[in-house]
């Protein structure tokens, strides 16, 4: 049988990235809760007093320029031109909402936790519970009248400490180690179910409805009542015993949001899933099935101080206490929004092998030139963008830089640029890392929002969005994943 | 170097004896020179399975003209040629020459 290779896509028609937002939600109090700090703190004597003086105030971190990159308060050459290390030269008049979304405090973002748990098993402080309630029913896009649940009455601690010391709830400790909350099992023999476990799953629901009720209120945005189906890529494997990965976040979200009209799904593939949820939800969209698809995901706890010890040795505060969550609206054609172009998507195929330089062309270079065009016609490359000041100091490298780095190489390769143009290259068509590392997230999608106002109001033309994933690290393959998709000014082919 | 990377470095070494070479593929100076150091002199760290184990391990980089030159060359332009463009070639090798200069003074 001849081979059939991928359908050639007309480049009319193309569905459009019609709104974004990404959300932030500063959880301090749950860093002892991420995998790698949950395992190290078991040897420390005093997990509490070790960890305070290097976990952040709301304030500082809403003033972390990173942070303000990410919810477009600050561009990516603003953050470039900024002295180093940004967690010691704090933004002036940083605030809280930015035009992609919002850095909620944790205070808030407690309240919001219980509101999203459907099953009664996070109890909060009577206190917390309360104060928590004040602020956030007065919150612009997830407030009282938003019509989402209400934040739960709270409990005494004697009634808390019961449900640690007999149900096995697992606490939830502040900073100054006061008791805020305990997260129940959901049941009592199955390892799927674990606080632990429903906890994690809470705060990826959490934060991508946060994001979805951003991008409800984004002008323009489809409305909570039109939404038809919505695509989850966060990383949380939601299910039971018998199905641990079963799903359905992304139907959870919606019903959250109140996109009482839509159904949805999960998808995953590891750090890709993201890149993966947009290229199907362009399908949906051109293929004629829905008019506008949502992809969404929320933030991943486990990955909470995933690099702390390294903050911790360099005495400077863990700038890994951000859950974060992003949705996106993909549309029909609109004439204006920036195009997805489906007929230039990058793809890793099981064949490709995992050298580096097959891996950079099947992503980079064969899309594009499927199309027509060369490295050299996008203006910039949206790659892993983990924020080096988390990554460095545990001797992890400075992660987007070292791929801009590889990328300009392949464009030595293929006779783009000279060899000295490889600085020049990555200052301008790269940017900086400036996300929290939160794995699928940080996989190029933080750059999204600015890239959408670069491709309208902005002089951009053409964008790239790469993924990868680390599919190995589940032991079913050895192979790693990608997944790439061009952006583009609407009009521009 | 990890502490499960070090045990399986001992393991091979325990196993296979003075044979064993050392390869390593690290992007920068520092870990290039904390990586060798591990190998030849023991972990630096004191933490792991080398602590106080100075195998002696000869090490190479994957950089280094004698390693490139037993490689097809096809085959170091797919896996290799690409990262030593874009990675600082020169101070890795400075890493491990300094690394090999301290295991020859221990």
């Amino acid at each position: 049988m001849p081979r059939v290779d991928i359908a050639r896509v007309t480049p009319t028609g193309m569905p459009v990235i019609r709104a974004v937002s990404l959300v932030l939600a500063h959880a301090p109090s749950f860093v002892r809760l991420g995998s790698k700090p949950l395992r190290v703190l078991r040897e420390v004597k005093q997990p509490i007093e070790y960890l305070q003086p290097h976990l952040r105030g709301w304030d500082e971190a809403l003033a972390y320029a990173p942070n303000q990159v990410f919810i477009g308060n600050l561009g990516v050459d603003e953050l470039a031109a900024r002295p180093r290390p940004w967690h010691r030269h704090p933004l002036a008049g940083a605030a809280r909402f930015g035009p992609d979304g919002e850095i909620m405090p944790e205070d808030e973002f407690l309240g919001l936790l219980a509101a999203c748990d459907g099953f009664d098993l996070l109890g909060l402080d009577r206190e917390v519970a309360d104060r928590a309630r004040a602020t956030l029913d007065g919150h612009p896009v997830v407030g009282r009248d938003s019509g989402r649940p209400a934040v739960p009455p709270g409990f005494a601690a004697d009634a808390l400490a019961e449900r640690i010391e007999r149900h096995h709830a697992v606490p939830l400790v502040g900073v100054d180690g006061r008791l805020l909350g305990a997260m129940l099992p959901g049941h009592d023999e199955d390892d799927t179910l674990t606080g632990q476990v429903l906890l994690e799953n809470l705060a990826c629901k959490a934060t991508a409805s946060l994001a979805l009720r951003h991008l409800l209120a984004r002008p323009g945005a489809i409305a909570a009542a039109d939404v038809r189906y919505v695509i989850n890529c966060g990383e949380e494997a939601v299910g039971d015993r018998y199905q641990r990965g079963g799903g359905n976040v992304a139907k959870a979200v919606a019903e959250w949001a109140g996109c009482g009209r839509a159904t949805g799904s999960d998808v995953k593939a590891f750090c890709s899933g993201p890149m993966h949820a947009l290229m199907l939800a362009g399908a949906l969209v051109r293929g004629g099935l829905h008019d506008d698809v949502l992809v969404v995901a929320g933030g991943s706890l486990a990955k909470l101080g995933m690099k702390f010890q390294g903050h911790v040795k360099h005495a400077m505060p863990i700038v890994e206490d951000v859950l974060a969550g992003f949705a996106v609206q993909v549309s029909r054609d609109d004439g204006v929004s920036p195009v997805l172009r489906l007929d230039a998507i990058g793809r890793h195929e099981v064949g490709s092998g995992s050298a580096p330089l097959a891996l950079m062309k099947a992503l980079y270079s064969e899309p594009l030139g499927r199309v027509g065009l060369t490295l050299l016609d996008v203006d910039r490359f949206s790659l892993e963008l983990h924020n080096p000041e988390a990554t460095e100091p545990a001797g992890s490298g400075n992660v987007p830089l070292n791929n801009y780095r590889t990328l300009a190489s392949l464009a030595v390769v293929e006779k783009l640029i000279a060899r000295e143009g490889i600085d020049d290259f990555v200052r301008t068509r790269g940017m900086p890392g400036f996300s929290p590392t939160q794995g699928h997230i940080a996989s190029a999608i933080p750059y999204l929002g600015h890239a959408r106002r670069g491709l309208t109001e902005g002089r951009l033309t053409r964008t790239m969005f790469a993924g990868k994933g680390s599919l190995f690290l589940g032991r079913m393959t050895q192979l790693p994943d990608g997944l790439s998709l061009v952006l583009e000014r609407n009009g521009a082919s | 170097m990890g502490l499960e990377d070090q045990a399986a470095v001992k393991r091979v070494a325990d196993e296979h004896g003075s044979g064993v070479v050392v390869l390593l593929g690290t992007p920068d100076a520092e870990s290039t020179q904390t990586l060798a150091q591990t190998v030849a002199a023991g972990d630096p760290s004191y933490a792991g399975p080398l602590a106080g184990v100075p195998l002696g391990l000869p090490v190479f980089h994957v950089f280094e003209p004698e390693v490139r030159d037993q490689v097809p060359a096809d085959v170091y332009e797919a896996q290799v040629a690409l990262m030593e463009m874009s990675l600082d070639r020169d101070a890795i090798l400075a890493g491990l020459r300094e690394a090999r200069r301290a295991a020859a003074t221990t």
